[in-house]
């Protein structure tokens, strides 16, 4: 099999996610039959998507495996790629190469954990499939605590399915915004700030952080006062990527490769590294 | 054993089957990789060629394939894999070093196809060092002026004919079809035994193998005081990345016209920050002392971590081309005393 070939695939819807219209996901189905019953990924992990003649972009996806038979890609528009991508349409022809990278261990080191999930802006992506997976697989996962926030209410992901997590009794969720809105009867404060109110426990427990460096940076000792530690804590690194195989030398922290050897990381990995990422 | 009438016929004799390259002299003087033709020898002066041999393995570019351009349509992505080449080739008079280097490249490349296939379709016929160069040090990183990894025939040049060694088994076979070949002599034998002995094996005094650098911890050797006056000097050009045998890394992009398209990689450079630059802005390597530190982390570090030997062959090229004098062997002593 050669892993540079991208399966033909199709735009099958897109939601614009934000107000300000920066961020679409695009629902993709892949176009044979054979492709789609071979695609089995891990929450977590990233696919390379192709545009002909403009090039190819690491995204995370979106969707959870148990979403059958599409996936999901929230695309913020940034570069050349997104922004072509932005402009396409349902129906479009497009490819896609995956699934990379190795994804939250949601089968192996998070089974029967407490799990905290923490969110700023749209780094929400590979934690909405992770979260979707989780609560498919409910009973293999203990107390699950949601911290999500964003700059203004507008500028949330997934807003239907927020609400819909907000009603479930076996989820606890805070979502924030940095500032008061007109509107807005939920909770207000940068996402470090809800985190230390909400002091969830470190026993037997997990927590995926994903965000802006400042947002992590500040996040994390609000946990550690309350007794986290850095290999309970799990990130996901990005860098400019090309092959996602660990090849073209692009992405490389120090000796790993985020495509390869990441996205996800433990803190205290991390710690270990050379700060290039 | 052949006689240098005897080589170059072999040669002539393989050219059907081959496109036969070498390192041959240009208008300008300079060695490089060319087409031999009609039983042409390659030049045996002492050294490597200009440009490096990766470009046999990992041309510039590769194209990993085609696609119709036509946005919106309904044939656009669908793929094409690009039209396979003719006839396999033939490289005479690569140095050990060279033939090393494809050995090393192909451990991060165990699983990418065109790199592979170039491998299956290269036939390497290598040449050993009876002088070494002011340059190369292939004994530091491992390698030997006789070494025989990565090649499929070793040649050793006499008075007055060649000597061939064959390393692999489609080696040996292509020897065989040399029809003026003949067992060598005993003084022949004898000849070759010398130039193995005389070839330099051993490492400068009081330098301990580069290879140690394993054992070092990685954020010591990240924090040397001397990457910053060491990447000073460096004006990020890529010379040394374009030139060096082991340097591996590589963009993809996508090339259209009219309709026709194609997504084609080629080498690309650690040096340069667009190298690592994100989309928003943001770029991991942005200071140039992190590009150097990264180069030369990468062949003395993380790349021994993960496959065992250093990703230098020593054939001396970055030395000897770099416009500002950098010298890989001072960093990896640098490193050494860390």
């Amino acid at each position: 099999m050669n892993p540079y070939l991208p399966y033909p695939a199709r735009i099958d819807d897109i939601v614009i996610e934000t107000e300000d219209g920066n961020l679409k996901t695009f629902k993709l189905v892949l176009e044979d039959d054979a492709d789609r019953a071979g695609w089995h990924h891990v929450p977590g992990q990233f696919a390379m998507l192709s545009i002909a003649g403009k090039g190819e972009i690491p995204i995370g996806i979106a969707s959870s495996p148990t979403e059958k038979g599409h996936l999901l890609f929230t695309v913020n528009r940034a570069g050349v790629v997104t922004t072509a991508l932005h402009k396409m349409n349902v129906g479009d022809p497009i490819g896609v190469r995956g699934p990379l990278g190795n994804g939250f261990p949601v089968d192996s080191e998070l089974k029967g954990k407490n799990i905290v999930i923490i969110a700023g802006g749209f780094a929400f992506t590979t934690l909405r499939s992770t979260l979707i997976y989780m609560l498919e697989h409910r009973a293999d996962y203990g107390n699950i605590t949601v911290v999500y926030g964003a700059r203004t209410p507008g500028m949330l992901l997934y807003k239907e399915e927020l609400k819909q997590w907000q009603e479930r009794d076996d989820l606890d969720v805070h979502i924030t915004v940095d500032r008061e809105a007109p509107g807005w009867k939920g909770l207000v404060g940068f996402v470090p700030t809800i985190a230390g109110q909400v002091k969830p426990s470190p026993e037997n427990a997990a927590a995926l952080i994903c965000g802006p460096p400042i947002m992590i940076k500040f996040t994390m000792p609000p946990l550690e006062e309350v007794g986290w530690t850095d290999d309970q804590v799990y990130l996901s690194l990005e860098n400019r990527m090309k092959c996602g195989l660990g090849v073209c030398g692009h992405c490389n922290v120090g000796p790993v490769y985020v495509c390869k050897d990441g996205p996800v990381f433990t803190r205290s990995q991390v710690q270990k590294l050379p700060v290039e990422f | 054993m052949l006689p240098r009438a005897g080589f170059q016929q072999w040669l002539q004799e393989l050219s059907g089957q081959f496109e036969i390259f070498g390192p041959k002299k240009n208008e300008k003087a300079i060695v490089s990789w060319q087409r031999l033709e009609g039983g042409e020898l390659p030049d045996m002066a002492p050294g490597v060629p200009k440009g490096s041999i990766k470009t046999f393995f990992f041309p510039q570019p590769e194209t990993l394939f085609e696609f119709t351009a036509r946005p919106k349509q309904d044939d656009s992505f669908r793929l094409r894999e690009p039209e396979k080449r003719q006839k396999p080739r033939l490289v005479v008079g690569v140095r050990p070093c060279d033939a090393r280097s494809v050995l090393l490249n192909s451990m991060p490349y165990k699983e990418d196809p065109y790199f592979q296939q170039n491998r299956q379709n290269v036939i390497l016929v290598g040449l050993a060092c009876r002088n070494g160069c002011s340059t190369c040090f292939c004994t530091w990183t491992g390698g030997s002026p006789v070494g025989t990894e990565g090649l499929d025939i070793l040649v050793f040049e006499l008075e007055d004919g060649f000597v061939l060694e064959p390393v692999t088994e489609r080696g040996e076979s292509l020897l065989q079809k040399a029809s003026s070949a003949r067992d060598a002599t005993e003084a022949e034998r004898q000849a070759v035994q010398e130039i193995r002995d005389n070839a330099p094996t051993s490492l400068p005094e009081a330098m301990e193998p580069a290879s140690q650098l394993v054992q070092k911890d990685l954020m010591a050797l990240y924090n040397a005081p001397f990457w910053q006056q060491l990447s000073d000097s460096c004006i990020n050009c890529g010379t040394c990345t374009f030139l060096c045998p082991t340097c591996y890394c590589f963009d993809i992009q996508d090339e259209t016209l009219r309709g026709k398209g194609r997504r084609i990689r080629y080498w690309d450079s650690c040096m340069f920050p667009l190298f690592t630059l994100h989309a928003s802005g943001h770029n991991p390597r942005g200071e140039k002392v992190k590009r150097v530190r990264n180069r030369f982390m990468h062949k003395l570090k993380y790349f021994p971590e993960r496959f065992g030997p250093l990703s230098c062959v020593g054939c001396g090229r970055c030395v000897r081309d770099c416009p500002v004098n950098i010298d890989i062997r001072q960093v990896m002593k640098e490193l050494l005393a860390v």
